[in-house]
């Protein structure tokens, strides 16, 4: 770690005129995870926002090529690709699946579990923007506590958000990592180091979202920073079973000291109907999480 | 031909056929009476007899994805499954298809719940009847050996999947002599599987994006097919996909010494009065309802429907054509509910502005596994050739061997 952020390879994967929305925090991540990734790459991905920003027939943004598979099968597509490259004994390649938090914690999480399971040789990447942006706004279990969504668009999200690194690790992989767009140079070298094992690696990427968030497209590093500072997305990696923080959230643990979530909460519309019940609730379950955290990690 | 003549049941028929076809690729997830064929696939695998990767997924959805992302990257690959099983693969039958790819499937043709049963009929595959896959219906274990072979060469010619379709128990868990085909002659009929290979990082491509329902520039300023022209070539893959099917059926019969018939089969239906016509063993049942028939002065026929998908109408068209039969009786194993059996619409559409329009009656039996005697069928085609002799041509659908009310 602590790699020069000029190392960071000048190729773009990513080229100019992507569907994406305006502030777009997965377009940001993605850029950066292709570029540490590399050419020699097949992606498949679900149906989500990855899909319109991949393009639309015959016209692709992306310059490695993609199998685009069904909602509910994203790794077992990888699972695919992987039994096949083999089988025609074609080797130097990384199988990547990348999906949202829908793809991933809800409608894709058995074919995921079964290929984790399988140990599976891919790296399977979630962009978690909570919820079912891509069809506008809808719940998903990656949703926040609090949040308004068009399905929960009274009573907000009563629900707790699922764990899913926890689900991950269960799955006793031998690398899983979280990473946020607004810290680069972290993202970059996780997905980095990802490559060098063997079997499945999960990384999830903390995503956020103009549109479903409800703040301002120029606002996305901020907000992404602004989660780190609180602890609501924690910077670690977990390498066989040992955790340890990375990037910001290394430096906020040596400290002890973290933001409150109100100014996180204040700064989204999607949480304008929080109770404050709810609020006092997620600051209690956040710290919890971060303790937790605290106590594992090894350095 | 070398004589290599062997008791084997129908599923140990299908995995002897997916060995000698070289697959590289198998996926899939155990549902009876699918169950022991996968198992034996797996010996072939972990004893060395076959070298692919067996990929153990967790349900078959997971197992027709596996095979269409393995396929897409150049592998010739291999399922297989039942009822449920099948329906839960739906939505991959359908994205297999549209991706062109040469998936080869057995469906050990089980009924669906609910309720639960394990037993055969045929509701299973007929519902995927609209999924752009060819289906062919075997009669026997001789066939399905033979067909699962041919299904490859087939696939790989059209750019289209093949499901070979064989009866639950009737023909998976039932011994009966099969002649194993040579190795080096199958190897000489089915050549290495040729890939185009499409994910290759020199040439990035994104394949089934989302594509709009009108043709589209692409960068260079050529236009590209909208949705509807791929759907076009689809079904033009599988109209195109009958004379491959044609030719494959004849150049197997040239070298292995047996031709299935390729779209239809026939059995003493020359000089027929009536027609018994259906898929699958049910067909090779009336074939002994009709000997009992002849015995009794009743010159019965059979019509055995081979391929159902693409639909051989011209050739269904020209085989009833043929016969001055005065009935035309269907058997078959599904329904669609609330109008009669799925086969029998088809046979109907086919004869749709013939000559020869014989009065139709659609036997809908053995459905969930419910036992058909060939004297059960006899009684129905007796039954039914009275009420035409009595002068009634209206069509009917009749249940047999059920209590109803």
């Amino acid at each position: 770690m602590g790699e020069n952020i000029f190392k960071i390879d000048e190729r773009e994967y990513i080229l100019p005129g992507s569907r994406a929305c305006q502030g777009c925090g997965l377009s940001l991540a993605y850029r950066h995870a292709l570029k540490a990734l590399g050419q020699n790459t097949i992606l498949t991905i679900p149906a989500s926002c990855l899909t319109v920003l991949h393009g639309l027939y015959p016209i692709t943004s992306v310059e490695i090529p993609c199998l685009n598979c069904t909602f509910a099968s994203t790794a077992a597509s990888a699972s695919g690709l992987v039994a096949g490259l083999k089988a025609i004994k074609r080797t130097g390649l990384t199988v990547v699946a990348v999906a949202g938090d829908g793809g991933t914690y809800d409608i894709g999480i058995q074919a995921l579990s079964g290929a984790a399971e399988r140990g599976t040789d891919f790296i399977f990447v979630c962009y978690d923007n909570e919820g079912y942006m891509n069809t506008g706004t809808q719940r998903s279990s990656a949703t926040p506590p609090g949040a308004l969504t068009t399905t929960t668009p009274v009573l907000t999200k009563l629900e707790p958000k699922k764990d899913m690194l926890k689900i991950m690790e269960a799955h006793s992989l031998p690398y899983i990592a979280s990473v946020n767009p607004s810290y680069p140079r972290d993202l970059y070298e996780k997905f980095t180091k990802a490559k060098l094992f063997k079997g499945t690696r999960y990384i999830q990427i903390y995503a956020p979202c103009p549109p479903g968030w409800a703040y301002l497209p120029k606002d996305t590093v901020k907000i992404g920073r602004m989660a780190v500072e609180t602890g609501i997305c924690v910077l670690f990696e977990i390498e066989n079973g040992r955790f340890r923080f990375t990037g910001r959230s290394k430096v906020l643990a040596k400290k002890g000291k973290r933001l409150s979530v109100a100014d996180y909460l204040d700064a989204q519309g999607r949480f304008r109907q929080m109770s404050r019940d709810q609020a006092v609730q997620l600051q209690q379950s956040v710290d919890e999480k971060w303790e937790e955290y605290v106590r594992r990690a090894v350095e | 031909m070398t004589d290599n003549c062997q008791i084997l049941t129908g599923n140990q028929a299908a995995a002897i056929g997916v060995k000698l076809s070289g697959v590289q690729v198998v996926s899939a997830y155990p549902i009876t009476p699918q169950t022991s064929l996968t198992e034996t696939l797996s010996q072939y695998i972990e004893g060395g007899e076959l070298e692919a990767e067996y990929v153990r997924v967790e349900s078959e959805h997971s197992a027709m994805t596996v095979c269409i992302a393995a396929s897409t990257v150049g592998a010739r690959v291999f399922t297989s499954t039942s009822s449920h099983g099948l329906l839960y693969m739906h939505e991959q039958l359908h994205w297999a298809a549209g991706s062109r790819l040469p998936v080869v499937m057995c469906c050990v043709n089980r009924g669906v719940g609910a309720p639960w049963s394990i037993f055969n009929d045929q509701q299973d595959s007929i519902a995927q009847r609209d999924t752009g896959w060819i289906q062919i219906y075997c009669r026997d274990n001789q066939e399905i050996i033979d067909t699962v072979i041919q299904a490859y060469r087939i696939a790989e010619a059209v750019y289209a999947p093949v499901m070979v379709c064989y009866d639950g128990f009737v023909l998976s868990h039932t011994t009966m002599p099969v002649e194993v085909p040579d190795e080096e002659a199958v190897r000489a009929f089915l050549p290495p599987y040729k890939p185009h290979t499409i994910l290759d990082p020199h040439d990035p491509r994104n394949i089934n994006p989302v594509i709009f329902p009108w043709r589209r520039m692409d960068a260079e300023g050529c236009l590209r097919d909208g949705y509807m022209e791929l759907r076009y070539k689809l079904q033009k893959a599988l109209e195109e996909a009958k004379p491959v099917i044609a030719d494959v059926s004849r150049a197997y019969g040239r070298i292995f010494g047996r031709d299935h018939g390729g779209f239809l089969w026939q059995y003493r239906l020359d000089d027929a009065d009536v027609i018994l016509a259906g898929m699958g063993s049910i067909a090779t049942e009336a074939t002994m309802a009709t000997d009992m028939l002849r015995k009794e002065g009743i010159k019965a026929g059979v019509l055995g429907i081979r391929l159902y998908r693409p639909f051989p109408r011209e050739e269904i068209r020209e085989a009833i054509g043929n016969i001055k039969a005065k009935a035309l009786l269907i058997f078959e194993k599904d329904i669609s509910y609330g109008y009669e059996g799925a086969l029998c619409s088809d046979v109907k559409a086919a004869l749709y502005g013939s000559a020869v329009q014989p009065p139709i009656h659609d036997f809908i039996c053995g459905l969930g596994g419910r036992d058909v005697k060939a004297s059960e069928i006899a009684d129905g085609v007796k039954a039914s050739l009275n009420t035409v002799d009595e002068g009634d041509s209206r069509p009917q659908t009749i249940w047999l061997n059920c209590r109803k009310g």
